[in-house]
């Protein structure tokens, strides 16, 4: 440990404010990417499923089977 | 090695190539990589950070200012590292038109700003009590900035051209022609008088610091690669999604999962 | 590989080869002015202007610093350690890295050849880290290696 006290480790010899503000950033947006992942993931699952359901109902047209990207096809 | 043998090499590989065209393909057998390379990066982000923050010991110029080390130079290296591979799915893309070199180059943006952006924020951050000054126009801050602004570009010319083929062909090749700032990047502490120190490390060279300094920073390094993979696995699995959300396999798979 | 791929794949590297060469050339012509600052041969030999906004920079040479006991006015010499140097007065506060044998980037103007009046100093540090510890027991690592000679 390079710090003695938990105050030392906190105040940094005088510059805590600069480190703690660049981790606490990196961590933010290190969180925040993989946050972003899962919540877009739970989305797409969620309005896919409330569609299937409404196909179920036969509320609306059934898009029948289609390649999505124009990019298919053989190589 | 006899013939026959590196002949089967070269199919299996020509087959692996063709597969990867196959984003179903892609999707089912990505999971457990995702998974392996997320607890590889939690385990190696925690330990390099814990131990850069709080065991590794302090500069005798900088004191513990240097310890902004340990965030600075992970996301300044993989921001340059995921557009070299972005330069990579470009090529890829323009030349074979592979689906995925496409998806990868949709969905590797979002990691590589972001990381672009806190090397910046973390550098002046830095810069202050060390330099004296959070910004400087110098050329590793400057081509820095240009990286920056290079993945602002790809993200709005994807958003700007609605049809897709289109699109995913004007951002591989801004994604190719970007790729020649990156050396520019690396070489411009040597190239030119800047106030930005040179590499601490050098393919030839020994680490410019003791074990006890970057053996932490190293970890961060390999941690931050294996995040990046981790969360490119899981957006393009979601590209994919979205992109095949009518075909018969991703209905299929959105009736499993709510079933 | 097929013909049509091959002629992709020479535009693709024909694109790339280009924009690599324009801007090489554009780096090549504007060499001396993506330089963040002027080094001491070049403020001596008069290639830094005159009177006008500059950044010069330089190793603050030993025992050169000298404090106004009453305010925050300094003043030091800069030095490539190869003959040339020059004088920097400055007012205000010295950033934390500042000290005799460090590199240092000063902004202001020439008064003279060999006088520069600084309105902003920024301390430049080399890329070696060590535990003060080690620090101590090697004093030769002390002194910074010359910051300025590396670019040119």
């Amino acid at each position: 440990m390079s710090f003695h006290t938990l105050n030392d480790f906190l105040v940094m010899g005088g510059h805590g404010l600069y480190v703690w503000l660049a981790y606490l950033t990196t961590i933010t947006v290190v969180v925040g990417n993989v946050l972003a992942v899962q919540m877009a993931r739970r989305r797409y699952f969620r309005q896919a499923r409330a569609l299937e359901r409404r196909l179920a109902g036969g509320t609306v047209a059934d898009p029948g089977d289609q390649t999505g990207s124009p990019m298919k096809g053989k190589q | 090695m006899s013939m026959s043998a590196s002949l089967s090499v070269s199919q299996s590989l020509k087959a692996w190539w063709h597969k990867l065209g196959s984003p179903r393909w892609f999707y089912e057998i990505s999971g457990p990589w995702q998974r392996l390379f997320g607890v590889l990066a939690l385990v190696l982000l925690v330990t390099g950070t814990v131990w850069g923050l709080a065991f590794a010991p302090q500069d005798y110029q900088q004191g513990n200012s240097f310890r902004i080390m340990y965030v600075h130079v992970p996301t300044a290296i993989v921001s340059q590292s995921v557009y070299m591979l972005m330069g990579a799915a470009g090529l890829v893309l323009l030349v074979w038109r592979m689906k995925l070199a496409d998806m990868v180059l949709s969905a590797a943006v979002p990691f590589g700003m972001s990381m672009t952006a806190c090397a910046l924020f973390t550098g002046a951050v830095w810069g202050k009590p060390t330099w004296g000054a959070w910004w400087v126009w110098d050329a590793r801050t400057t081509s820095m900035l240009v990286l920056l602004f290079l993945y602002f570009g790809l993200y709005a010319l994807r958003q700007a051209i609605p049809r897709e083929e289109t699109a995913g062909r004007a951002c591989a090749v801004l994604a190719l022609v970007g790729t020649v700032n990156i050396p520019i990047i690396k070489y411009s502490v040597n190239w030119w008088l800047t106030l930005h120190q040179p590499a601490s490390f050098t393919l030839t060279g020994a680490p410019s610091m003791p074990p006890s300094m970057w053996v932490p920073l190293l970890i961060n390094v390999l941690g931050i690669y294996c995040l990046f993979a981790a969360n490119l696995i899981g957006r393009l699995k979601l590209t994919i999604l979205e992109r095949e959300r009518n075909t018969q396999w991703v209905r299929a798979l959105v009736r499993e999962v709510s079933a | 590989m097929n013909p049509k791929r091959r002629t992709r794949l020479v535009a693709v590297l024909f694109l790339v080869a280009g924009t690599a060469i324009s801007v090489s050339l554009v780096l090549l012509a504007l060499n001396e002015n993506i330089n963040m600052f002027y080094p001491p041969d070049a403020v001596v030999s008069g290639e830094a202007p005159i009177g006008a906004q500059i950044r010069a920079g330089g190793m603050v040479a030993d025992g050169s610093v000298l404090r106004d006991p009453n305010g925050l006015d300094v003043s030091f010499v800069l030095t490539d350690y190869a003959g040339s140097e020059f004088k920097v007065r400055y007012s205000g506060i010295l950033p934390d890295l500042f000290r005799e044998g460090q590199g240092v980037i000063v902004q202001g103007e020439l008064t003279d050849r060999g006088h520069f009046q600084a309105s902003q100093v920024l301390a430049k540090h080399d890329e070696n880290y060590m535990p003060p510890e080690l620090a101590e027991l090697s004093p030769g690592h002390q002194k910074q290696p010359n910051l300025i000679d590396h670019g040119r």
